[in-house]
């Protein structure tokens, strides 16, 4: 059923058909209105056989999350940003475990300095940790995914990290096209653990393992991630002869066939890149798209086939590794066997907004930088730089920054 | 039918991020597709908010934040010194403000030549219909008399989706008056 609504709404309401039988919330921005329209529909009784639990923090969510899936309920959380760093040590359990627990993450910055905006740094700081990673582009994409999450977590016994852009998306009202109770019922069977605490038969869920095993426990987490690049392509198919539409899978890839430049981004900034793109195309520039939807397992196989005729690829990320310049771009080199140049645009840290006009002269550009920050205030960077060096004492950053750009004269 | 653009100017309490929202929900009944998003800064009372709507015949991909608009609907009359409302609309583009005042009376007159020009009381509108000085479901009435993009039936039913009850019939019937207003504006 096509519906006008907001993101967070509509994710909701595809978990709620996904039959979740436990959910922990705890409230962080942009995240809040996935988990308090769950609470409603829960309240309403729309959920079928759910307990929706409030915690005490992030902390807590993955703790009973872990718990409630453990048990062999199917289990479903949602968080963001600092809240996300905040059960860190959680998310390793959970994956570790092989918990198919599924998570959205609706993406935002992390401090210092505060802000609540979008970017990808909160889920990329989480990358390695065990859990699979998939990137919607659309509304629609976000609530299809958390379909395909469902199922892919039970299968493998691995947890499944559902990444929106916060704001961007969870905050903006599109039309989606809902699917029904049966038509979700009948892609996501009844959650059957590999795993479960039973008093009749007694298991131990989180053995201690020394030395003598624990690369092997390790090596079986990789193997099962490595699974899923089989998986995930072959239930994207299933989703689209069954729904009638386009979600998931590994790669998306938009007027590669002949490109000389390769684009290569996640998440919402796809639909403004391809409207780039289009631009350019029409004035003849030989340029494609290359969207990453599973980050984790990184679909090396998949990246290197789209990016086998590229000149040039362009690696646009809202992360940052400090130190190092892009994160996506270190993997995306990994896929490439040719010496072709790799450049890293970051854009879009805490909510900047990035724009078709500062995408085209990025994109045009013949001497582009290994890292490049688009739309860098780069005299304001400059002037405190030189501050720093003149004066000891040169006073926090982020303030220096504010005064500056308010007009403000320095401290 | 290229991409038409909208952006609600107005403070924090005007009801501004609604407004685009139902705006959208109001396209979407006419069988368009449409987006709303908010601007994304501090949302405080009495600060600045900026959200926008995007209507097409085709799915919208872009996100970026509308820096040309097609139409603006100006909220509070007195963001007009504070904030440069009109950056980036259109030529030809459409100005809707919610003020018992006209443009001559506004200072700007000018503005006249060059776009197509509307005022609604809707603060007032609000105030006998709602009991309370929201102007926006005001303002969609009026924007729907000026602009082919959205019938007063849809706004009606948008207004419905949004709000429930009395408050929706009385919302709808702001949006009704002020379609008229705005008509024989």
């Amino acid at each position: 059923m096509l519906k006008q609504i907001e993101g967070s709404h509509a994710v909701a309401e595809a978990v709620a058909l996904c039959r979740p039988e436990v959910i922990c919330a705890y409230p962080i921005s942009p995240q809040t209105h996935i988990v308090e329209a769950l609470g409603e529909l829960v309240g309403e009784g729309a959920v079928g056989n759910c307990q929706f639990i409030n915690v005490e923090s992030e902390f807590a969510a993955m703790s009973v999350a872990i718990g409630a899936s453990a048990a062999g309920a199917r289990a479903y959380t949602a968080t963001a940003s600092q809240g996300l760093l905040f059960m860190a040590e959680a998310l390793f359990n959970a994956s570790g475990l092989g918990l198919p627990i599924v998570m959205t993450v609706a993406n935002r910055a992390i401090g210092a300095p505060i802000n609540i905006w979008n970017d990808h740094t909160d889920s990329m700081s989480q990358r390695d940790c065990g859990w699979i990673q998939l990137f919607a582009e659309t509304n629609q994409e976000a609530l299809d995914l958390h379909i395909q999450a469902f199922r892919l977590a039970e299968e493998l016994s691995l947890p499944v990290m559902v990444c929106m852009d916060g704001f961007i998306l969870t905050h903006a009202y599109e039309r989606v096209d809902m699917p029904t109770q049966q038509q979700v019922d009948a892609y996501l069977p009844a959650f059957e653990p590999r795993q479960i605490l039973d008093p009749a038969e007694p298991v131990s869920i989180g053995a201690m393992v020394g030395p003598e095993a624990f690369t092997e426990v390790r090596y079986l987490a990789h193997a099962k991630q490595m699974e899923a690049l089989e998986l995930i392509p072959e239930w994207a198919d299933e989703f689209r002869r069954a729904f009638g539409r386009d979600a998931g899978g590994l790669v998306h890839t938009y007027r590669i066939e002949d490109a000389d430049t390769v684009v290569v981004a996640l998440g919402s900034v796809l639909g403004t890149v391809k409207d780039t793109v289009d631009e350019m195309r029409s004035r003849g520039a030989r340029i494609g798209v290359l969207g990453i939807a599973c980050f984790r397992p990184w679909p090396l196989a998949a990246v290197r086939q789209a990016l086998a005729g590229a000149k040039r690829v362009i690696v646009l990320e809202k992360s940052l590794a400090v130190g190092l310049g892009g994160i996506v771009s270190t993997n995306v080199r990994t896929a490439l066997e040719r010496a072709v140049p790799v450049h890293t645009v970051v854009a879009g840290l805490g909510g900047r907004p990035i724009t078709r006009a500062s995408l085209t002269g990025i994109f045009a550009s013949e001497k582009l930088e290994q890292t490049t920050f688009l739309d860098l205030d780069r005299p304001l960077v400059e002037k405190v730089l030189a501050r720093e060096k003149e004066l000891r004492r040169s006073g926090p950053r982020a303030e220096t920054i504010l005064r500056e750009k308010h007009g403000l004269p320095a401290r | 039918m290229t991409v038409f653009q909208i952006r609600i100017h107005g403070r924090g309490g005007q009801g501004v991020v609604t407004a685009a929202e139902m705006l959208s929900i109001a396209a979407f009944r006419e069988g368009k597709h449409a987006q709303a998003f908010p601007s994304f800064g501090s949302e405080r009372t009495g600060a600045p908010v900026v959200a926008f709507c995007r209507i097409d015949d085709k799915e919208i991909r872009l996100r970026e934040p509308v820096m040309q608009p097609d139409a603006l609907i100006i909220q509070d009359p007195t963001l007009l010194h504070q904030v440069d409302v009109f950056a980036g609309l259109a030529p030809g583009g459409t100005i809707l403000i919610n003020t018992s005042r006209s443009f001559e009376e506004l200072g700007l007159k000018e503005l006249m030549h060059r776009y197509r020009t509307c005022t609604v009381p809707a603060s007032e509108i609000a105030l006998k219909h709602v009991g309370r000085p929201l102007p926006n479901a005001a303002l969609l009435g009026g924007f729907a008399a000026i602009s082919e993009q959205v019938s007063l039936d849809s706004v009606t039913a948008a207004i419905g989706e949004k709000f429930s009850g009395k408050v929706a019939a009385a919302n709808a019937a702001a949006a009704a008056e002020a379609f008229r207003h705005a008509q024989a504006d």
